[in-house]
């Protein structure tokens, strides 16, 4: 029976439908549009006893401070600031906590591999190698990482996040992008790869692909912990100490703050070049505050992130770790061949004030950023100095050993939220843009930039002293 | 205290017998109606995430099982209207016409039922198997506002629940409803929104028109509302479900 329409049916009516009224279509949608609203009204009239006047508009008054103009801004880098504080003071005792344990468990490993005889390269491959890289990540990245992810979660839920596009939504309408990429962008800090499916929420192809092409301009959280270890031993003196963390804290806020300058600045300049247009306009509902569901997204994302963690260090972390073990323990005409490939990149690492090694972990940690750092420290164990690093306040001590400065914290952590978006991140960007043109297009940006303002760094402190 | 409620109720579900077709059950509603609270409290972690076929909007479904039966909850974006005019609200309009759920669940805010009203006519014009669940009744208490449930109903013509989802409150007599009403064992009297006489007139004229030639689970109001408003989608999309022979078949 279906079969038997005809296309030509509906036309017919269609054209008498046209025919029935005087006005277009457009006007006729209005009159429709405007029976539906009128009748919602009058229904909620009768079933709604609304008394609200009576009582405070607490989500207004908040509103007022939050979004200002001259106050909005400050109030946003103070909570950040804020987060920051919480995660660098709070990460610290489980670490240590963390690391002292799986540390112990490396030295029993051991025990295990000497007692039952095996040879040398499997104790390396499978302890030294797989295992020690896993442990540092558990021990340095898991820590702040379990605890920004749900107190980030926890604005999310309050409501915050649209006010903070509400914020931005002028510096981004100012630079040719849509206001929406603001809320992409903080989907980026709690992973990049999520944020660049955010931003799905942009309609306009142009704007969304400025949208994605910045999103990994933002540190995710997997960057987070390096920004945060880094800043602690270089930034706030020695040690996490009270006046320390504050320090730090002022440097990991500067460096995202920074992330949102680089991104504000590429958008206008890809709005300007390769991707010109008018920006687009919106309409954002700003949803009242909600008491967040606390004990809820303290369970789910602390459990999903701990799982979710755990299970990138061993798919992720243990195999880089095989693979630097190995790099640096085949020797080729007397070096490893890990100091040959640090070796190679070191002018390179130097000009940007890091070394080679730096520069290895960063390809090596391609995959997943939350490794660099753990290859990072493992090329360093398994070459040169000798020592052992019993707890993580010897970190320090380690790095400074590899010459470490100021300098080099400042140069790797601006490296390390500019570079590149991690292989996860480069595949949705692939699927989400359908080209490879893009996706050369996301590493080559960040890259650029990355290099530009190292380098840059680099020569004004050189010229400077 | 939730995670106490979600076992209790997993440890239900196993024990219970499933039997027959799983339902299909739309969620529809305004955005920051606390929509997604409530597929997750249904669902729990029975849910899995997709895109709408050609469309880059994030589909989300999951189950559940109550008094025996299989509940596939599709959980629809978040919209104001169901206009087409963004892909959203294209997605959530051609579900509810042509995939035909069982019943749809309309999340409305109580905090600012009016507006999200519009969207519950909306729905009913188009379906008539329909429950609509005035989300977020704790936050209008706080703020002093009073809504008649019961009045809502009889107004409305289908069942109202209200639900605080973030407490689980009213969930079981959410269920309750959308079992109700997609097992056919409540029958629903939709309210039917009246238009100005030039319009009604012309829509009067269209229906009988309309009903031979479209199938027999659309209704001809809706499709001549579309057709009076310019919009030749329908058109496109009857032909191309007929010609796939996907949709057109069930019967």
């Amino acid at each position: 029976m279906i079969n038997s329409i005809e296309r030509s049916d509906l036309n017919a009516v269609l054209n008498e439908a046209v025919v029935g009224l005087p006005d277009d279509g457009n006007q006729v949608r209005d009159r429709i549009v405007g029976s539906i609203y009128g009748q919602a009204d009058l229904i909620a009239r009768k079933v709604v006893q609304d008394e609200s006047h009576n009582t405070i508009d607490w989500s207004g008054k908040v509103d007022r401070v939050v979004m200002s103009g001259w106050l909005g801004l400050p109030v946003m880098a103070a909570l950040l600031a804020g987060v920051l504080w919480l995660t660098i003071v709070g990460a610290n005792y489980p670490s240590q906590l963390l690391g002292g344990w799986l540390f112990w468990l490396q030295d029993r490993l051991t025990d295990i591999f000497v007692w039952a005889g095996a040879p040398g390269w499997l104790h390396g491959v499978v302890v030294l190698g797989a295992y020690r890289a896993m442990a540092w990540v558990v021990a340095v990245m898991l820590p702040p990482m379990a605890i920004f992810f749900p107190l980030f979660t926890l604005m999310e839920d309050l409501g915050y996040l649209p006010r903070v596009a509400f914020n931005l939504d002028y510096f981004f309408r100012k630079v040719g992008a849509h206001g929406k990429q603001s809320l992409s962008m903080c989907m980026g800090l709690g992973c990049n790869a999520a944020g660049v499916v955010a931003c799905r929420i942009i309609d306009s192809p142009r704007e969304r692909l400025i949208a994605i092409l910045t999103n990994s301009f933002v540190p995710c959280n997997g960057r987070f912990p390096t920004l945060i270890a880094l800043s602690a031993l270089f930034m706030g003196g020695s040690a996490v100490a009270s006046g320390g963390s504050i320090a730090a804290v002022f440097t990991v806020t500067s460096l995202v703050l920074l992330g949102v300058t680089v991104t504000l600045a590429v958008s206008w300049l890809l709005s300007r070049s390769i991707l010109k247009g008018i920006p687009s306009f919106f309409i954002l509902e700003l949803p009242p505050y909600r008491k967040p569901q606390v004990g809820r997204i303290l369970i789910r994302s602390l459990l999903d992130r701990t799982i979710f963690v755990l299970i990138r260090a061993v798919i992720v972390a243990a195999p880089a770790g095989a693979l630097v073990w190995v790099l640096a323990n085949t020797s080729v005409g007397g070096a490893s061949l890990i100091s040959y490939a640090a070796g190679w990149l070191d002018p390179a690492g130097r000009a940007m004030g890091m070394d080679g090694f730096i520069l290895l972990a960063f390809i090596l940690g391609w995959p997943a950023n939350e490794i660099v750092l753990p290859v990072l420290l493992m090329s360093y164990l398994a070459t040169g100095s000798m020592m052992e690093i019993e707890n993580l306040a010897q970190l320090h001590s380690l790095l400074v050993a590899h010459h470490w400065t100021w300098l080099t914290a400042l140069s790797t952590m601006l490296f390390s939220v500019l570079h590149f978006p991690c292989t996860t991140t480069l595949l949705t960007i692939f699927k989400e843009t359908g080209r490879v043109k893009w996706t050369l297009a996301a590493v080559l940006v960040p890259l650029t930039v990355a290099v530009a303002l190292t380098l840059g760094l680099n020569l004004l402190i050189r010229l400077w002293s | 205290m939730f995670l106490k409620q979600r076992h209790r109720d997993q440890k239900k579900t196993r024990l219970e017998k499933v039997s027959g077709e799983p339902l299909v059950i739309a969620l529809a509603g305004n955005p920051n109606t606390g929509k997604s609270t409530i597929f997750n409290a249904l669902t729990g972690l029975n849910q899995h995430t997709g895109n709408w076929p050609g469309k880059t909007v994030l589909k989300s479904e999951g189950h559940y099982v109550f008094r025996g039966r299989r509940f596939v909850l599709v959980d629809l974006p978040g919209t104001y209207s169901l206009q087409p005019v963004s892909p959203e609200e294209q997605v959530a309009r051609d579900f509810i016409c042509f995939s035909r759920p069982q019943a749809t669940v309309v999340v409305a805010d109580a905090t600012c039922l009016e507006r999200n009203l519009n969207l519950v006519l909306q729905v009913m014009e188009i379906s008539s198997r329909l429950v609509v669940s005035v989300n977020l009744i704790d936050e209008a208490i706080r703020k002093r506002i009073r809504v008649d449930v019961p009045a809502l109903s009889r107004e409305l013509g289908v069942p109202v629940v209200a639900t605080a989802a973030s407490s689980r409150k009213g969930l079981a007599e959410l269920k309750e409803a959308v079992y109700q009403v997609s097992t056919g064992a409540v029958n629903t009297s939709p309210r039917r929104v009246t238009y100005d006489d030039e319009v009604e007139e012309t829509l009067a004229r269209l229906e009988p028109r309309l009903r031979p030639i479209i199938p027999e689970w659309v209704s001809p109001r809706w499709v001549a509302l579309r057709l009076l408003e310019g919009e030749r989608m329908p058109v496109e999309i009857f032909t191309s479900y007929i010609g796939s022979g996907l949709k057109g078949d069930r019967q």
